[in-house]
C-alpha cells in the first residue's frame, strides 16, 4: 500500500519520528516525535530542561540527532547546519533576534543574502542594489503593518523591543519561507508590545506560513496555537488542542501531575523521493 | 516602559527631546560630525592664532605629507578596529614591507616593479598570518599583533642587519620606489595664485585612491556589510549565515596589503630605506582612527572620519609648533583629544534604550 493513500489529513510541513539526542550520559530528547500541519500555529510547551529547544535545533539543524528521522513535505532531509534548513525554507526568530544593533533596518532584512546591483556595477564592481533592498524591506514592513515608510534607514538600536522583534519576524518571512520557528518571542517584552507580536504572529499564519512557537507564557499560546505539543522529560507526550482543555491540564500534563489524555495520531508520511526545493504544499 | 504611543511616535520621529538628546540622536546618525566639526574648529582656530603662515599652501601641503604614512595605515587600522579588532603590528608590517622592497631591489638585484610586488605580498601575508592566528587559534587580537609586532620587527632586523639602504642607492636602481615622494604643483592642476607653494605628493594620492576604494568595499559592497555585522554582533552574524571567521580573515589580511602600500608611501617619504623608520606609528594609526569617531567596540565607523582623524592630528600639531609649543605640549594635547573622542562614543553610543 502506497503511504500516500493513507492520508485523510493535508500533507503534513515538517514531521519526526524517534529522535535521539544524547550529551555524553544526558539524554536530551529520548525518541520524541513532532508533527507540523501548513498554516497553523504550534505551540510547544515544556518545563525548563525538558529538552523541547534541543529538539527545535534538531529539526532546523543547528545540533544533529544521534537516532530518528526527519521528513519535510513528506522526504526525508538531513539538515547540516540552520543555514541549510533555511534555504530549504525553515526560518528561525532566535531569542536574541540576531539583528546587528547598528546596521539600519534595511541592511538588517538583507544581511547574509544582500542583493547585487544588475548590469556590470553588480557584476564587476559587485554593487549592492542598495535602493532595490531599501524598497523591499519598506514593503515587508509595510505588508506586516510595521513600521511607516521612512524608517527602513534608522539603526535597529533606535528601535523598542516589539519593533526589532517586528524587524525580525519580518526578516524570517520574506524570503519564500515555509515555516517560522519563534524562540520566546514575548518573554522581553512589555504587555502592549507582547500584543502586537502576538497579531504578527496571527498575521504570519495568515499568509499561509506554518508556525513553531516555544513559549513558557500560556495565556500567550492558549490565544494563539491551534494546537499544543507538550514535551516532557525528552519526549512529546501529548498533543492538546486549546479548545478542549484548561491551561491549568496544560501545566499539570507538562509537570507530570495528570495523564496525558489520548489523542489521534498524526500518519508519519514518507516518500523516497529526495525533496526539491521550492516545492509546494 | 514604554508606551504603545511611545513606540508610534519614536517610528515616526515625532517624540520630543531635549535639545541634548537630539544632538545625541543626530550624532549617533551622523557619528563623523564630530571629527569634520573638530577639524574645521581646529583650522580655524589656528588660522586665527598663527595667521598666513599656517594657512599658506605650503605649510598645508606640510601636513597633508606628514600624515599620509599614518592616515594610510589607519585606514586599514580602521578596518580592523570595526570588527572589534586591533592590530599593533601595522608599523612593523610597513616597515618589514619597506625593508623587503629596497632589499630586494638594490641588494638583490630585482626589477623594482617585482621587488614592490614582492614588499606587498609581505605585508599581506603578515596581515595573514595575524588573521589566521586570531580565527584559527581564538586568541585575542591585541595578544597576537602584540606578539607579531615583535616577531615582524625582529625578522626586520634580522634581514636588514640593521642597514639603512641610502638615498643615492635607493634612486640608482629603483627609482619606482621612491615615485610616492614625488609631487607635483598644485598650481599645475589648478592655476589659481592662492594655490603657489602648495604641492600634492603621489603617496598622498595614493593614500586617497587607497581611502576610496576601501570606503567603497565598506559601505556599498557584501563584504563591506559583513565586516560590519561582524564587529557589530558576531553571534548574530554567524546565525544569519555570515562565515565570521573568513570575514575576520580577510580583513586582516586587506589591512597587511595596505600596511605595504603604506611601506612604498614610508620609502618615498624618507628616501632612503630604514629598518627603524615609522617608530611610533603603530599608536598613531589607532590615534586617528579613535579621534575619527570609530568606535573600539567593533561596527561603528568609516574610512572618512579616519581621514578626519589623521588631519586633525596632523593640523594639531602643526598648529601648535607653529604657535611655538613643543612636542610635549602636542602630546598633551593629542592624548586629551583620544580620552575626548572615547568619551564622545561612549556616550553616543547609550542612545538607544
Amino acid at each position: 500500500m502506497s503511504p500516500l493513500a493513507t492520508i485523510r489529513t493535508p500533507l503534513p510541513v515538517l514531521q519526526a519520528r524517534g529522535l535521539v539526542k544524547r550529551f555524553g550520559r544526558v539524554v536530551a530528547i529520548d525518541e520524541a516525535d513532532f508533527d507540523l500541519m501548513p498554516g497553523e500555529v504550534l505551540a510547544v510547551i515544556g518545563d525548563n530542561g525538558a529538552g523541547k529547544t534541543t529538539m527545535i535545533k534538531a529539526l532546523v539543524g543547528a545540533i544533529e540527532p544521534d537516532a530518528g528521522e526527519i521528513v519535510m513535505d513528506g522526504a526525508p532531509v538531513h539538515f547540516r547546519s540552520p543555514i541549510e534548513a533555511r534555504s530549504a525554507g525553515i526560518e528561525t526568530v532566535y531569542q536574541n533576534l540576531a539583528l546587528s544593533p547598528a546596521l539600519s533596518v534595511a541592511e538588517n532584512m538583507f544581511l547574509g543574502r544582500e542583493r547585487r546591483i544588475p548590469g556590470w556595477r553588480g557584476r564587476f564592481l559587485r554593487t549592492l542594489d542598495r535602493g532595490g533592498m531599501r524598497r523591499e524591506a519598506r514593503q515587508r514592513l509595510s505588508d506586516l503593518g510595521i513600521l511607516t515608510v521612512q524608517n527602513v534607514d534608522l539603526p535597529v538600536e533606535a528601535l523598542s523591543g516589539g519593533q526589532r522583534q517586528g524587524v525580525a519576524v519580518a526578516r524570517a518571512t520574506a524570503f519564500g519561507t515555509r515555516v517560522v520557528v519563534m524562540d520566546e518571542p514575548t518573554a522581553a517584552l512589555g504587555v502592549k508590545e507582547s500584543r502586537r507580536v502576538l497579531e504578527l504572529i496571527l498575521d504570519v499564519k495568515a499568509r499561509g506560513m506554518s508556525i513553531i512557537l516555544i513559549s513558557h507564557n500560556m495565556p500567550h499560546v492558549f490565544e494563539v496555537a491551534d494546537r499544543i505539543h507538550i514535551h516532557r522529560l525528552g519526549r512529546r507526550v501529548a498533543v492538546i488542542r486549546p479548545e478542549d482543555h484548561e491551561m491549568s491540564d496544560a501545566v499539570a500534563i507538562m509537570t507530570g501531575a495528570m495523564e496525558p489524555p489520548k489523542t489521534d495520531p498524526i500518519p508519519f508520511v514518507r516518500t523516497d523521493r529526495p525533496r526539491q526545493e521550492g516545492q509546494t504544499s | 516602559m514604554a508606551t504603545d504611543s511611545d513606540v508610534e511616535s519614536v517610528f515616526a520621529g515625532r517624540e520630543e527631546r531635549s535639545p541634548l538628546k537630539k544632538v545625541q540622536y543626530f550624532l549617533h546618525l551622523y557619528p563623523t560630525t564630530i571629527p569634520f566639526l573638530v577639524l574645521l574648529i581646529g583650522i580655524v582656530v589656528f588660522g586665527v592664532v598663527v595667521g598666513d603662515r599656517f594657512f599658506h599652501p605650503f605649510n598645508l601641503s606640510l601636513v597633508l605629507q606628514q600624515v599620509t604614512v599614518i592616515a594610510l595605515l589607519a585606514v586599514g587600522q580602521t578596518m580592523v578596529i570595526l570588527v572589534a579588532g586591533i592590530d599593533l603590528s601595522v608599523g612593523a608590517i610597513m616597515v618589514l614591507s619597506s625593508v623587503v622592497m629596497g632589499r630586494f631591489a638594490v641588494v638583490m638585484g630585482w626589477p623594482p616593479e617585482l621587488a614592490l610586488m614582492a614588499g606587498l605580498a609581505v605585508g599581506a601575508a603578515c596581515g595573514f598570518l595575524n588573521g589566521l592566528l586570531i580565527t584559527s587559534l581564538r586568541l585575542p587580537p591585541f595578544i597576537v599583533t602584540l606578539g607579531t609586532w615583535s616577531i615582524f620587527e625582529s625578522i626586520n632586523f634580522l634581514y636588514s642587519k640593521n642597514e639603512t639602504l641610502r638615498q643615492q642607492d635607493v634612486e640608482a636602481v629603483a627609482p619606482l620606489l621612491q615615485f610616492t615622494g614625488h609631487s607635483i604643483r598644485l598650481t599645475d592642476i589648478i592655476p589659481l595664485d592662492f594655490l603657489r607653494g602648495g604641492v600634492l605628493t603621489f603617496g598622498s594620492v595614493l593614500m586617497i585612491f587607497v581611502a576610496i576604494v576601501v570606503s567603497y568595499v565598506l559601505t556599498r559592497t557584501m563584504f563591506g556589510r559583513h565586516v560590519y555585522a561582524s564587529g557589530d554582533d558576531p553571534e548574530a552574524a554567524r546565525l544569519v549565515g555570515i562565515n565570521v571567521r573568513f570575514t575576520l580573515l580577510k580583513v586582516y589580511t586587506c589591512a597587511g596589503l595596505i600596511c605595504g602600500f603604506a611601506g612604498w608611501v614610508l620609502i618615498g617619504r624618507i628616501g632612503a630605506v630604514s629598518p627603524n623608520a615609522g617608530y611610533n606609528a603603530n599608536l598613531d594609526s589607532i590615534t586617528a582612527v579613535v579621534i575619527g569617531g570609530t568606535s573600539l567596540f567593533g561596527g561603528r565607523g568609516a574610512i572618512i572620519g579616519t581621514l578626519f582623524g589623521a588631519l586633525i592630528v596632523g593640523i594639531f600639531r602643526n598648529g601648535l609648533a607653529l604657535a611655538g609649543l613643543q612636542n610635549n605640549w602636542q602630546n598633551l594635547t593629542v592624548g586629551a583629544l583620544i580620552i575626548v573622542a572615547v568619551a564622545l562614543d561612549q556616550w553616543i553610543r547609550r542612545v538607544s534604550v
